[in-house]
């Protein structure tokens, strides 16, 4: 039990990451990104292949950060100029096309089978309770500097015209900001924190496939920020919490439809999920801890 | 594996052929977003209803083609118009991203609904297999021409509807200047019921077309998802004949691509076409007037 509790500790943290970085992008910046499964998944697969070659871990997980940045920059660079549902369109454009790289390249992926055997730290050595403590130590060291590094980002000068660009774009240009490159700015560091979320789960579970990264992470993700309070960080750790807690629970409630198949359990999981995003959308658009505005 | 040059003519016309089909849903995204403003990703989850519609009404009943494709029309139609009233239509206040990522929320709820019903297993239409007919050296099959007739006449009869019926002419009014359309007295709301209908039905049907050349499953709208969006952003995002021109050029490029790429990077093309026309050409081929 105690066990398992870490476990979850590990993949809310990594949830909370990946909330965190979204929340800049789209919370502080308003640039939507339907594609972060896909930057989730550059990011675990450079530190696989790269640790699998002998490279140390920690290289790989930095190098799985920097894949993803570039990947951002990358996509802000071609959408940067228009409006935001062209992002919408190209971020789901992105990772569909990851997922359909990762499954078809055997060479370098094997394809939908995923990459086994990721290394993790002192995974051999350690017992698998003190590993998943371990664990759950360097993802929360992870999640600390991060956050502190976001909670600086918001309140400095950058994270400023960020919420000015995202209020109006026209009033921070006028005010002499280079608005381009700002949101680049912001949707590269984004991007990053996601592939480096991405570099932490490969390492955590050995195994990456192209099914980890569908569309439903996405929702996943975009539930737990919008659970916690988008455009807050604090609001985006206590969501993800919330949605693993929530997500947990659901496998205690399957035994308890004994008539439906597998299928019909995931579809009924997936409904829950999308459902709920759409009431909370509705009742709650502030999230449990909406955003303060500073002066 | 790969096509090689003497295919070039056999693979253009597949690619005009899965165009024509394409163009349907396409027409029905691009609709909907000239005239409310956003897009809508739930296209993908009413094209599956549409093709499970159509699937039940011709195996389960055993209707022939015809009005088989009518009552996936009619059924993707009058989910589209519940589901954006009661999902959709009250988070658009709250802005583009908003009603954007609730799309996509709805796209997945509905598909999973879908999959609640029927399960994961592919299913087939019950037609006739036929043989193909060839001519000057290349290779149609009737059911082929008889999906491109089906929506060949979808897209002329909305062509139609939009030119010349007072509702066509106010729902283009909506498109091109929503203040303008309410002074004159254009009830928004109503416009928006009737484009859900016609845009989702379109989309439902042409997830039966597409449906009817493979198997189908809750995820048939997905797959075609980026083709869809794809047609739609190279002719114009909001462009009704930009999205029949971006369909026709998706679907060739798409065989054509067959000459280097295998066969499953189909979906990438359509990302590389988005790709390719927002960096050269932002506004698509036609530009972004509604018609």
């Amino acid at each position: 039990m105690e066990n398992y509790l870490v476990a979850m500790g590990v993949t809310a943290g990594i949830y909370a990451l990946m909330a965190l970085g979204v929340n800049l992008t789209w919370g502080m910046a308003g640039m939507v990104n339907l594609g972060l499964a896909g930057f989730f998944a550059v990011g675990g697969y450079a530190t696989a292949l790269m640790t699998k070659a002998g490279v140390a871990i920690p290289v790989g997980v930095a190098a799985g950060a920097v894949v993803a940045t570039c990947a951002g920059a990358g996509v802000a660079l071609v959408t940067a100029r228009l409006r935001a549902d062209y992002l919408a369109i190209v971020t789901l454009g992105f990772s569909e096309s990851v997922r359909i790289v990762a499954s078809n390249e055997l060479w370098l992926t094997n394809g939908s089978d995923g990459i086994a055997g990721i290394p993790g730290p002192w995974r051999g050595t350690l017992s698998p309770g003190a590993f998943n403590l371990l664990f759950l130590a360097i993802v929360l060291l992870v999640l600390g500097a991060v956050v502190s590094m976001m909670q600086r980002l918001a309140t400095a000068p950058f994270g400023r015209v960020l919420r000015a660009l995202r209020d109006d774009e026209d009033v921070a240009a006028v005010a002499g900001k280079p608005v381009l490159l700002f949101k680049l700015k912001a949707f590269a560091i984004g991007a990053g924190v996601l592939g480096l979320a991405g570099a932490l789960y490969a390492h955590y579970t050995s195994y990456i496939a192209p099914d980890i990264f569908a569309p439903l992470l996405t929702i996943n993700i975009v539930l737990a920020l919008v659970l916690g309070g988008v455009g807050n960080n604090m609001g985006a750790i206590a969501g993800a919490v919330i949605l693993v807690a929530l997500l947990e629970g659901t496998r205690f409630a399957a035994p308890l439809l004994p008539f439906l198949s597998a299928a019909q359990i995931a579809a009924m999981r997936e409904l829950l999920i999308s459902g709920l995003l759409l009431v909370i959308l509705r009742v709650l658009p502030g999230g449990i801890v909406p955003e303060r505005i500073s002066r | 594996m790969a096509a090689s040059l003497a295919d070039v003519p056999q693979l253009v016309l597949n690619g005009l052929m899965s165009g024509a089909i394409l163009a349907v849903p396409a027409i029905g995204l691009t609709a909907i977003y000239a005239v409310l403003r956003f897009p809508n990703f739930a296209v993908a989850a009413h094209a599956t209803i549409g093709a499970f519609a159509g699937y039940l009404a011709n195996t389960t009943l055993g209707w022939p083609l015809v009005p088989s494709a009518l009552l996936a029309f009619l059924a993707a139609g009058v989910v589209g118009v519940v589901s954006d009233w009661v999902v959709l239509r009250p988070l658009r206040p709250a802005g583009l991203i908003t009603a954007t990522i609730a799309s996509v929320a709805l796209m997945i709820a509905l598909e999973n609904l879908v999959r609640l019903g029927s399960g994961n297993a592919l299913r087939d239409y019950d037609l006739p297999i036929l043989r193909d007919w060839r001519f000057a050296g290349v290779r149609v099959g009737p059911q082929q021409v008889e999906d491109l007739a089906i929506a060949a006449v979808a897209v002329a009869v909305l062509f139609g509807f939009l030119r010349f019926t007072r509702i066509g002419k106010a729902m283009r009014a909506v498109a091109d200047n929503p203040m303008l359309a309410a002074i004159k007295g254009i009830d928004a709301d109503m416009i928006a019921v009737l484009v859900n209908f016609v845009a989702m039905g379109l989309a439902g049907l042409g997830g039966m077309l597409i449906g009817l050349d493979t198997s189908i499953d809750p995820l048939t709208g997905f797959r075609a998802l980026l083709a869809v969006f794809a047609a739609a952003v190279v002719g114009g995002l909001g462009s009704i004949p930009g999205a029949v021109v971006g369909a026709l050029s998706v679907g060739v490029a798409e065989e054509l691509s067959l000459l280097i790429l295998p066969p499953d990077y189909r979906t990438v093309v359509g990302f590389l076409a988005i790709l390719l026309v927002l960096t050269l050409r932002p506004r698509g081929i036609l530009g972004a007037r509604a018609y």
